[in-house]
């Protein structure tokens, strides 16, 4: 069970403040939206998770311990698109992540291993329902199934926490609800934490367990550069409403302005 | 009326249209060498068909008086040769320095402006070099077509190998790969096709490059051969071996195209 903690979490690009003083943690197996206008930096935090970037100030831990600088297995990703590989049938896909962890040198495998990486992904494939697709490449599927193979391909690596970066974003809204639930239900079956970058609300309140809302408090013009966005609301979606709290620190420094 | 943007020639007259300027070009060949024969039967600038089928029988399927050899066949050997161990090596250089350039920052920034410096070296500038270096045989010609064309297809193929979206080079990290990992499965592979691209497009300049090196120094080669028979003002055999020249490349280019559509089935699958 993956407990998340982020610690005063800032980055800041060149005199551009795009995050400040982001704090929170996470329950075993939750499901975090984050939400927010465009801008806001819900993307960039999500890229913070990765390990693509680093914060500028702060840490954010998993288990207590400090993430990779790199991305790594323990956390899988989903984006909006080119989340799968173009010249791999979908099958091969969700392969892939097997054969580069049995076959450090070629990256494939071959016998026994092969069959058992194979069976193991058909599984996969069925979970997420394109057993009747296995053997097509993905620019002959559909935008959902895409999104699908994209999921089972990161699932196959039992990551601890699933990043999802606007996953659903450019789906039409029937084949949107589809997804929805098949998602639900492998997050139920896993166990992981996932956390979910999205402007739909409706969708954010749907799947979270909780939704994280990113915005900036300061919008002067002349403050623009200088503050960055921060959390502004936190809701359990149970009904519970728990604010951020502002860590010592800041509230003095906010003090001595 | 509708646009002129807008309409658009059927099968028939798309066929007719294509055809169209090779026959223009045809047509003014043999008014041309029509009108200069009756005036001189003897003018050797553009002799007529007879002429050239001759020359063309000479070359092609008579043994050469003086070496027994089936001139144009072995002239097409020499220089098939040459191009073709020239592109290969390129190619091999090309792909690997491209996709490391493309993909490793390290890399990148060792040899980025390296390469653009010499990129820029006109390459017949350096061909007196290679013939001091490598002397007149076969290696100096390889190699010109090699340094002729490598720098192109390094720039190319660093450039597209760029162009991988950053989100794939993401997931397969989040999938476990390493980077030897991600070159072989996820770059390589979706480059295959597009280092095809770069070798179609540097074929032109790899036969420049070849008939420059055979036409200074050689004794085979079609580029040597026309540089010869200049001469002796032999265009009856000059222009054919142009021809000749012109079907090989497009020849060469078609089946790379071939090739490509059929090992790379992926890229053109659903789109």
């Amino acid at each position: 069970m993956t407990r998340v903690t982020v610690e005063n979490v800032w980055k800041v690009y060149g005199d551009q403040t795009v995050l400040e003083n982001i704090n929170f943690e996470t329950e075993p197996g939750s499901f975090i939206a984050l939400v927010g206008p465009s801008g806001c930096g819900k993307s960039t935090f999500l890229r913070m998770m990765l390990g693509d970037e680093a914060p500028t100030r702060g840490r954010i831990l998993i288990d207590g311990v400090e993430l990779e600088d790199e991305p790594s297995p323990d956390r899988g990703v989903v984006f909006q698109k080119y989340s799968v590989f173009p010249h791999l049938t979908a099958l091969q896909n969700v392969m892939l992540g097997l054969e580069f962890a049995a076959s450090p040198f070629t990256g494939r495998l071959f016998g026994r291993t092969k069959r058992e990486a194979r069976n193991a992904s058909l599984d996969m494939l069925k979970s997420v329902g394109l057993t009747h697709a296995v053997h097509k490449y993905p620019s002959e599927l559909s935008g959902g199934m895409q999104q699908r193979l994209a999921i089972a391909q990161a699932l196959i690596k039992k990551p601890k926490i699933l990043l999802l970066d606007e996953p659903f974003g450019a789906l039409d809204p029937g084949i949107r609800n589809e997804v929805h639930e098949i998602m639900l239900r492998l997050w139920r079956e896993e166990g992981m934490t996932i956390f979910m970058v999205t402007h739909d609300l409706s969708e954010a309140f749907k799947l979270g367990t909780r939704v994280i809302a990113f915005d900036r408090v300061r919008n002067r013009p002349e403050e623009q550069k200088a503050y960055g966005a921060t959390v502004t609301f936190d809701l359990k979606v149970d009904g519970k409403s728990a604010p951020p709290q502002p860590p010592a620190d800041v509230t003095l420094a906010a003090a001595a302005q | 009326m509708r646009r002129l943007i807008n309409r658009r020639p059927d099968v028939a007259s798309r066929f007719g249209l294509m055809i169209l300027p090779f026959v223009i070009v045809v047509i003014a060949y043999m008014v041309a060498s029509e009108a200069r024969l009756s005036v001189n039967p003897n003018d050797k600038l553009l002799p007529g068909w007879s002429t050239i089928s001759d020359a063309i029988e000479r070359m092609a399927f008579l043994p050469d008086q003086r070496t027994g050899d089936y001139l144009l066949w072995s002239d097409t050997l020499s220089s098939l040769t040459r191009l073709g161990i020239g592109v290969a090596i390129a190619t091999l250089i090309g792909g690997i320095f491209g996709i490391l350039q493309g993909l490793i920052p390290y890399f990148r920034a060792t040899f980025n402006a390296f390469t653009g410096v010499l990129s820029m070296i006109p390459p017949l500038s350096v061909l007196p070099i290679l013939f001091i270096i490598f002397g007149l045989g076969e290696l100096a010609k390889v190699m010109l077509v090699v340094i002729g064309i490598v720098p192109f297809i390094i720039r190319d193929l660093a450039l597209r190998t760029a162009e991988i979206p950053h989100e794939e080079i993401i997931k397969a990290q989040t999938l476990g790969a390493s980077t030897w990992q991600i070159i072989l499965r996820i770059v390589v592979p979706q480059m295959l096709p597009r280092l095809i691209d770069g070798v179609r497009l540097s074929l032109g300049a790899a036969w420049l490059f070849l008939i420059a090196a055979e036409a200074i120094a050689s004794d085979s080669g079609l580029g040597y051969r026309i540089f010869l028979m200049r001469r002796y003002l032999a265009m009856d055999v000059i222009l054919p071996y142009v021809a000749w020249i012109t079907i090989l490349a497009f020849a060469l280019d078609l089946s790379l195209r071939l090739f490509q559509r059929i090992a790379f089935r992926w890229m053109y699958r659903g789109n």
